[in-house]
């Protein structure tokens, strides 16, 4: 698989405190990933480094193979950072003229890119009257003119409207069914469980995982379960051998599995033991319950 | 290079209060013209200043030289409001990001900032040949070409201070502080001048502060008025041209381009070690 980026104990340290501490992972072409952690954990300090804007204390990062220099790897990359920087006084078809002729990338895709932020009708109006969620677009549209090979979101829904946040999601939902590879800084769970395969979760500027979504917990998941006759189900469940507890409440039955066991073998297995199911739902742990677990087993 | 000023000038294009200041610096370069027109009445005589030889050549690549370069806080201005600007917006962040190095960043400033000098440069030269023909006593094509180092010395003395004002511009990030602090520093220069005077002597003080850098960029081009006064009381008489001092010395250049290295390069420096 093409490796995109390559972190090497990269570490910031602003005097004494330690912002991003040996933080190393790779990036492969073709993921979505998401760089998790609470505020101030050193999300935005690992991409100002490996963006050139933050000089690392320690550790390297290369792009691609690592053949070029960071600011002609960072042309074939779109990124942004907090909150959208553009010159107050251009107009928006302006702003992204000056961010073509910087990335030696053809003009000609400023309208393209405009109208898949759904910014088309408005690129002649200064970007200093833009509310944030068009700024925020914007932004976006700007990362996109050079089709990068990666693109880099640092928080890009915050400080939005639900509406907003809807808006640049979907945007980035589409951006991704693309194959674009991104790169997704957020401390919103429910945010990069929605577009994310892989996370990097980081507190205190130390990693604490790297890899698959799916295999950030060994669990299997569990099962909701409702049936008429609850007890006998309950009875069930601890009789087989695939289940490793089973709790009540609120008449649901939940069952936590130690092996892998799909819905229909299950359904088959209770079925024939006379068990009629009125409810029933197989579900993960989301990734918040799995990102709680992961940080409260460190404290 | 091409892409770089490219860059430079589309910020500044679009930047109205930048296309205004840089306007006018030209409007108001081209009123030394008027210069020309100016006349007294004094009782039953009549002075024309053109006719009093400040336009004569060679002399008036001294004198417009000299008067163009006191307007240069024109174009400071929009020299220093294009590095804050870049922070104020944090577009400098965003330029980075883009794929802009820090030191593409500082040669796209610098290049601006030569492309200004070499253009006003320009503008005094076509300016000062006009005005000449038209009111100069001595229009021989050896008369004409003669002390034209007035204009590289020029074009340095503005490099210098663009320079100086950048050096600035990134020092402090703020405009309004970075022209402040322009203003304490010429007042600084002043201060170590007097003393150096009042403690040693005034051979001392020039020695010493001739190094500094406003100091330097003020000695590359000297007032020329005392040599109009000259000109006109003692030349007849002595037949000789004892006006040396006036004249651009080599090691003043050298003491101008030294600052302007050092000020590009602190800027550079000091961009490349900060965080964004």
């Amino acid at each position: 698989m093409e490796t995109i980026l390559t972190l090497n104990n990269l570490t910031k340290h602003y005097g004494k405190v330690k912002a991003v501490n040996d933080l190393s992972f790779t990036i492969e072409k073709g993921n979505v990933y998401g760089i998790l952690g609470p505020n101030g954990s050193g999300k935005s300090t690992t991409l100002g480094m490996v963006l050139n804007v933050v000089n690392a204390t320690s550790g390297d990062f290369k792009w691609f193979d690592g053949s070029d220099t960071t600011h002609h790897a960072l042309k074939k990359v779109g990124a942004i950072i907090e909150r959208p920087n553009f010159y107050p006084y251009m107009t928006a078809a302006q702003n992204l003229e000056l961010v073509c002729t910087i990335k030696d990338v053809d003009p000609g895709k400023i309208e393209e890119k405009l109208e898949v932020v759904h910014l088309l009708d408005r690129k002649d109006s200064k970007f200093s009257t833009f509310s944030l969620g068009m700024k925020q677009r914007l932004a976006i549209a700007s990362a996109l003119l050079n089709d990068p090979e990666i693109l880099i979101l640092d928080e890009p829904t915050n400080g939005l409207d639900p509406q907003g946040i809807h808006q640049i999601r979907e945007i980035i939902k589409n951006i991704a069914s693309g194959g674009t590879t991104i790169l997704l800084a957020s401390h919103l769970l429910d945010e990069v469980e929605k577009v994310c395969s892989h996370v990097v979760i980081i507190r205190k500027g130390i990693k604490l995982y790297a890899g698959p979504v799916d295999e950030l917990n060994a669990s299997h998941g569990f099962f909701e379960l409702r049936c008429e006759k609850q007890q006998e189900l309950i009875a069930a469940l601890e009789g087989h051998p695939d289940f490793t507890s089973v709790k009540e409440e609120n008449g649901l039955v939940t069952g936590f599995l130690k092996n892998p066991l799909s819905a229909e073998a299950l359904n088959t297995f209770l079925f024939n033991q006379g068990l009629v199911l009125s409810h029933m739902v197989k579900r993960k742990e989301s990734l918040e319950e799995q990102f709680l677990q992961l940080t409260a087993n460190l404290n | 290079m091409l892409r770089l000023i490219t860059i430079e000038f589309y910020k500044l294009k679009h930047s109205r209060s930048s296309k205004v200041l840089s306007i006018a610096y030209f409007v108001i370069l081209s009123f030394i013209a008027l210069i020309a027109s100016i006349e007294f009445n004094l009782g039953d005589f009549q002075i024309r200043i053109a006719d009093q030889g400040i336009f004569n050549f060679p002399f008036i690549w001294h004198f417009n030289t000299w008067v163009a370069a006191t307007l240069k806080f024109f174009l400071a201005i929009v020299i220093v409001s294009m590095i804050s600007n870049e922070y104020s917006n944090r577009t400098l962040k965003q330029n980075l990001i883009d794929g802009l190095s820090k030191k593409e960043f500082m040669l796209s400033k610098f290049y601006t900032v030569v492309a200004f000098a070499l253009l006003s440069t320009l503008f005094i030269f076509i300016m000062s040949l006009i005005l000449g023909y038209s009111f100069s006593d001595y229009t021989e094509f050896s008369i004409v070409t003669r002390e034209m180092e007035f204009l590289l010395a020029y074009f340095f003395k503005l490099v210098g201070f663009f320079s100086f004002c950048l050096f600035l511009g990134v020092l402090v990030k703020r405009s309004a502080f970075a022209l402040g602090f322009l203003f304490v520093w010429w007042i600084f220069e002043n201060i170590t001048y007097g003393i150096l005077r009042w403690k040693g002597s005034a051979e001392v003080a020039d020695a010493i502060v001739q190094f500094f850098p406003l100091e330097a960029m003020k000695n590359l081009i000297n007032l020329p008025f005392q040599r109009l006064n000259f000109i006109e009381t003692a030349a007849n008489q002595l037949q000789a041209d004892i006006a040396i001092d006036y004249a651009v010395h080599w090691y003043e250049v050298a003491i101008v381009s030294v600052w302007i290295f050092l000020f590009i390069y602190g800027a550079y420096a000091l961009l490349k070690k900060r965080d964004l």
